[in-house]
């Protein structure tokens, strides 16, 4: 048996009786849910589309020489001792390892990168350069402009370094600094797609050449960077690691094996601290609707001071003055908070589309449960600002209040 | 001989204000029968809006004690003093003291709902408004739509829709012209004639006139 609450209906009727000042107070809600259901939304999109770029990648390793704990210090400069000191490069005889284990469920490659000063006419810069076995940058990278490297002095360039530096095909690069030696120049025959994030080769702003080509100005012969595989049958992945650390790492850890569940893990954290510092930072918009809901209510208790001094001369109960009040406040909150979801939909798909480039993924679950987490903190709040007038507004002593005009 | 509703036992009361105390009541003894119509006089600032106040258990006494039917308000909280006012005690003001955001029906109903927990559905509010006068069309009414007449004969409705046991009439024809006023002190007449007891602080011996018994108040004491 539902009846119409005379409570709800005296705080419903003082909110519409007050509306401008309570549409007002709302405002401040609204912009609060907004604010936080769109950063919100926009930080889970981010994740989303990021996850699913990766997950392109889910039958990918990339196995890099071991370089944590106690190993060599830094490097040390000039250490002399010949160059298997070098804790950073992977052998020979590893990536012979590596690809014995790998022979049954893929392919491994060898990778050579550097990171070094390169000159195109007047204009400097850095990139990465990559040295890569020919028929190997045919098999895993795709040339969209010109052809595929096959001498040691041409070259394929990422799309991004392309358009910074204004390469085409048939343009010349001079690779290193003439302050340290001499430089190596090399011609342009390719740009290559887009590839986006990835973690076995990050071509779109690199130089990539054939091992040939990056041995003879770097050295380094039967010593690689890193060595990439790629396992034919997704569900072999973790038997593929297994085996390669079962085997490299037996005596001592020699190699790190990494697929792309722990990038994905790591940009998730990264995207999701970000997001929730700046969701903090749009709290604080909510902070400035509480205070602007808490004076609406201090103004409503205030003008309502004799109306209450009535209610309770005629036998109304502390706690129900308690609930009117908490009632006027949950309305403007309520009402906030429903109008901010709607707008939040509408500017957080703005917001999504502007900054993480795509929508695919906005009506997901874990992108839209923003909204309604957005409204819970938001009305929440607005009930919670209430309390301490409401609270007044029942201890108020009935004949001084009476008294009031 | 009819048993007594109200007794005072040297009630204080005394007001603590920053310029300095004021007493209101300094020792007030009196009886009141079950039935009576008991008029209170006085001249402004006497304390007769203080006692009557005390007798309706919107405020406590500074000392002494006050007696309803027998019960020791001093030993009850504040929650049994306000459902002592919502069920035993009817309060009807000079000013009416209706709520503005309801309608004169909704008014009347207000107490019923508090105390019953659900809306009149025994014709009870109506028949009261019928009573006062208050035709169906004027009980759509806001308060402020109303003449002080009809206010209060509104809020003489909404002080017997709990059948309480004492009516508190404070100065209830002061804001009224005098025909008007003829009109409510009949009302009040009419339900003393049935039973109920009657207490009501009045400025005009006229008014006074309908009650059985007068009691004097002088700067807060009986005179
Ligand atoms: N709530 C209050 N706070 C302070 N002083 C009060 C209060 N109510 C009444 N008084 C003072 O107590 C005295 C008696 O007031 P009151 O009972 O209203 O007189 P009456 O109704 O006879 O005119 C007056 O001096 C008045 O100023
Ligand atoms: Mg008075």
């Amino acid at each position: 048996m539902i009846k119409k609450d005379i409570i709800f209906a005296l705080s419903a009727r003082s909110v519409r009786l007050h509306f401008l000042r309570s549409v007002l107070a709302a405002l401040g809600i609204v912009i609060g849910v907004v604010a936080i259901a769109s950063i919100g939304m926009m930080g889970a999109n981010m994740t989303l589309s990021v996850t699913e770029e990766l997950s392109d990648m889910a039958n990918k390793l990339t196995i890099t020489a071991y370089s944590g704990g106690g190993g060599g210090m830094m490097g040390g400069p000039g250490g002399g001792g010949g160059s298997s000191d070098d804790d950073n490069v992977l052998t020979e005889k590893q990536f012979k390892d590596i690809e014995r284990i790998v022979a049954k469920y893929g392919t491994a490659y060898t990778v050579r990168s550097e990171s070094d000063r390169i000159e195109v006419g007047s204009e400097t810069g850095r990139a990465t350069i990559y040295g890569l076995d020919p028929d190997i940058i045919r098999e895993i990278l795709t040339v969209e402009v010109g052809e595929y490297p096959k001498s040691t002095t041409s070259v394929v360039v990422g799309p991004t370094l392309a358009e910074r530096l204004d390469l085409k095909v048939g343009s010349k690069i001079d690779i290193g600094d003439p302050d340290e030696g001499s430089t190596t120049t090399v011609r342009v025959v390719g740009i290559l797609e887009e590839r986006g994030m990835t973690m076995d080769l990050s071509t779109d702003m690199a130089i990539v050449g054939t091992d040939k080509l990056f041995t003879g100005i770097y050295g380094g012969e039967g010593e690689y960077d890193q060595v990439n595989v790629v396992v034919d049958d997704i569900t072999n992945i973790d038997a593929v690691t297994a085996e390669i650390e079962d085997t490299l790492n037996k005596k001592e850890d020699e190699v790190t094996v990494q697929d792309s569940s722990r990038m994905t893990e790591s940009i998730t954290a990264t995207v999701s601290t970000m997001t929730t510092f700046v969701m903090a930072i749009a709290g604080i918009s909510l902070l400035v609707a509480a205070v602007s809901i808490f004076n609406v209510m201090m103004m409503s208790v205030n003008e309502r001071v004799r109306e209450i001094g009535i209610l309770r001369s005629i036998g109304t109960q502390r706690p129900e003055i308690l609930r009117m009040f908490i009632y006027e406040a949950t309305i403007i909150g309520i009402v906030g908070a429903v109008i901010g979801a709607i707008a939040s939909l509408i500017i957080g798909y703005v917001v999504v589309l502007g900054m993480v480039g795509t929508t695919e993924y906005f009506f997901a679950a874990g992108s839209l449960i923003y909204v309604p987490m957005a409204m819970v903190i938001g009305a929440a709040i607005c009930i919670v600002t209430g309390v301490y007038p409401a609270w007044q507004a029942s201890n108020l002593d009935p004949i001084g209040a009476l008294r009031a005009e | 001989m009819s048993s007594p509703v109200i007794e005072l036992e040297d009630v204080m009361k005394i007001y603590p204000l920053p310029s300095g105390d004021v007493t209101a009541l300094s020792g007030i003894s009196l009886t009141i029968n079950e039935g009576e119509f008991v008029a209170i006089m006085g001249p402004s600032g006497s304390g007769k809006s203080t006692l009557l106040n005390q007798i309706g258990c919107l405020d406590r006494p500074t000392s002494g004690n006050l007696f309803l039917a027998g019960k020791n308000t001093r030993e009850m909280d504040d929650r049994e003093l306000t459902s002592l006012r919502l069920s035993s005690i009817g309060y009807i003001f000079q000013k009416f003291n209706l709520i503005p955001l309801l309608s004169a029906y909704e008014n009347v109903e207000y107490p019923y709902i508090m105390k019953h927990r659900k809306n009149d559905d025994t014709g009870r509010v109506r028949d009261l408004l019928a009573q006062v006068g208050i035709d169906e069309g004027l009980s759509a009414h806001k308060p402020s739509e109303l003449s002080g007449g009809q206010q209060q004969r509104i809020a003489i409705a909404r002080a017997l829709v709990n059948d309480p046991a004492i009516l508190l009439c404070d100065e209830p024809t002061g804001n009224l012209d005098s025909k008007t006023s003829l009109q409510i002190m009949e009302i009040l007449e009419d339900l003393h004639r049935r039973g109920r007891t009657l207490i009501m602080v009045t400025h005009n011996p006229e008014t006074a006139d309908y009650a059985d018994r007068t009691i004097t108040i002088r700067d807060g004491r009986v005179a």
